[in-house]
């Protein structure tokens, strides 16, 4: 996959013609790639002057009727606030991983979910976002607690840590880093598991936190994270910063 | 940044509607209903286009007026104007609701299209000649015929690209190309900043 077949969906997507997967798998690609993005809100603002020009007067009784109807429809606030609370760290322990670290997580996927690429997108989608958020959040509380997981840990250059908790049993693993120091634009972690000798793609991260990683774990033998062009690559172009082996 | 005169459309200088949006975030209800006039006509207008039936594309804009009231706190000046960020949520919604009956009625969808829809060609014609803009006609015309065809299709009838593709006969690759450019050509030639 080149820069250019990742970049081709903007026109479709500010104009709502991308079908829900390969919407998805676009705003995936959005929220690591700001060159998109600003194209998007032009794009998109370029559209909504052809929704303008064909402007017509709606029945003079709609603006009644609008009017009762937000009389009685609560307003958002302004910030995002996904329908999970993230658990009160304690000390105790959980499964096999503390409660804290638990709690980290959790509250990790939730402002994970709660990253809008531009407001529209936020706008549009947020009850959405705050489903997937709780989604995300629910996927990774299952690997954590899952009876048969285990943990490893690595460290990387500058004080940067990741720990991969992984479950044979929920077929799932997931990533947790801190210190990852910031990357310029145009740059993605990329994560993969290794099978034998080959990587296979398994999610990006731009930033420390917890998300489950992309893809079964099937037979992999360890976790390895690069450093990616935006939107990632299908192959490893780079030695990789941190790479764990899988308790078997 | 160019500079275009305004032709057509309202001649009247419209009120800041970023800070409008900003007052009906505090629950401000008589700035919705100046808001409300700014944005009735073009969400109205822009629904029916996609949705053609009048009854459905009322109850539609109305959906798209409340969005804009439950989710005035969350409008962002720094990332475009009201308008752009009002048409994006009304063509959403419309398009949802093309989808979601197209999901639901499939072949009766069929069989009416084949009645209701023109050639394309006849489409984008139309769609040129009723435009109220000025500028965004001449800016249409600027395109290659597949742009404008593309464009259209996508835009006014809720087409997915994949849609779009097989209504011209063209591969998936070269439509999405053509909706990029051709909105980028729109883009330059309407002199759209965001
Ligand atoms: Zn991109």
């Amino acid at each position: 996959m080149n820069e250019e077949h990742l970049h081709a969906p903007s026109g479709a997507y500010a104009l709502d013609a991308l079908p829900d997967d390969e919407r998805d798998e676009f705003e995936r690609h959005l929220r690591d790639c700001p060159a998109c993005a600003q194209e998007v809100r032009e794009l998109s603002a370029t559209a909504a002057r052809l929704g303008s020009a064909v402007a017509s007067a709606p029945p003079a009784a709609l603006k009644e009727q609008v009017l009762s109807r937000i009389s009685t429809v609560r307003q958002l606030p302004p910030t995002f606030l996904p329908g999970v609370s993230a658990p009160q760290p304690t000390s105790g322990r959980m499964g096999r991983l503390p409660r804290l670290v638990l709690a980290a997580c959790v509250a990790a996927a939730t402002a994970f979910g709660g990253v809008a690429v531009w407001q529209h997108q936020e706008a549009w989608q947020a009850e959405e976002q705050a489903q997937r958020a709780e989604q995300r959040a629910a996927d990774m509380a299952r690997v954590l607690v899952a009876p048969d997981a285990r943990t490893v840990t690595a460290s990387g250059k500058g004080g940067a840590k990741a720990t991969v908790v992984v479950s044979r049993e929920e077929n799932s693993a997931v990533f947790l880093a801190s210190g990852l120091p910031e990357l310029p634009s145009g740059k993605t972690y990329q994560l993969w598991f290794a099978d034998g000798g080959k990587m296979r793609p398994a999610g990006l991260t731009r930033t420390d936190g917890g998300l489950v990683m992309e893809g079964d774990v099937d037979g992999a033998s360890g976790v390895g994270v690069t450093v990616e062009p935006a939107g990632g690559s299908p192959q490893p172009t780079s030695t990789p910063l941190m790479l764990m082996t899988l308790p078997a | 940044m160019r500079e275009f005169a305004r032709i057509g459309g309202s001649s009247h200088r419209e009120p800041d509607l970023s800070e409008v949006v900003a007052q009906v975030a505090g629950g401000d209800q008589d700035a919705f209903a100046t808001l409300y006039d700014s944005i009735a006509g073009p969400v109205f207008g822009l629904v029916l286009r996609v949705l053609r039936d009048p009854a459905q594309s009322e109850e539609v804009a109305q959906e798209v007026m409340v969005e804009v009231w439950r989710h005035a706190a969350r409008f962002r000046p720094e990332q475009g104007s009201v308008m752009a960020w009002v048409m994006t949520m009304a063509h959403r919604r419309a398009v949802d609701r093309v989808r979601s009956e197209q999901a639901a009625t499939e072949r009766d969808r069929r069989s009416a299209r084949r009645e209701h829809t023109p050639a394309y060609d006849q489409v984008s014609e139309e769609v040129t000649v009723r435009l109220e803009s000025e500028q965004v006609r001449r800016c249409l015309q600027s395109l290659t015929e597949l742009q404008k065809q593309a464009v259209t299709l996508a835009y006014y009838h809720g087409y997915t690209y994949r849609e779009v593709a097989a209504s011209l006969s063209a591969p998936l690759g070269t439509v999405k190309t053509r909706l990029r450019d051709g909105l980028i050509r729109l883009r330059d030639c309407m002199g759209v900043n965001a």
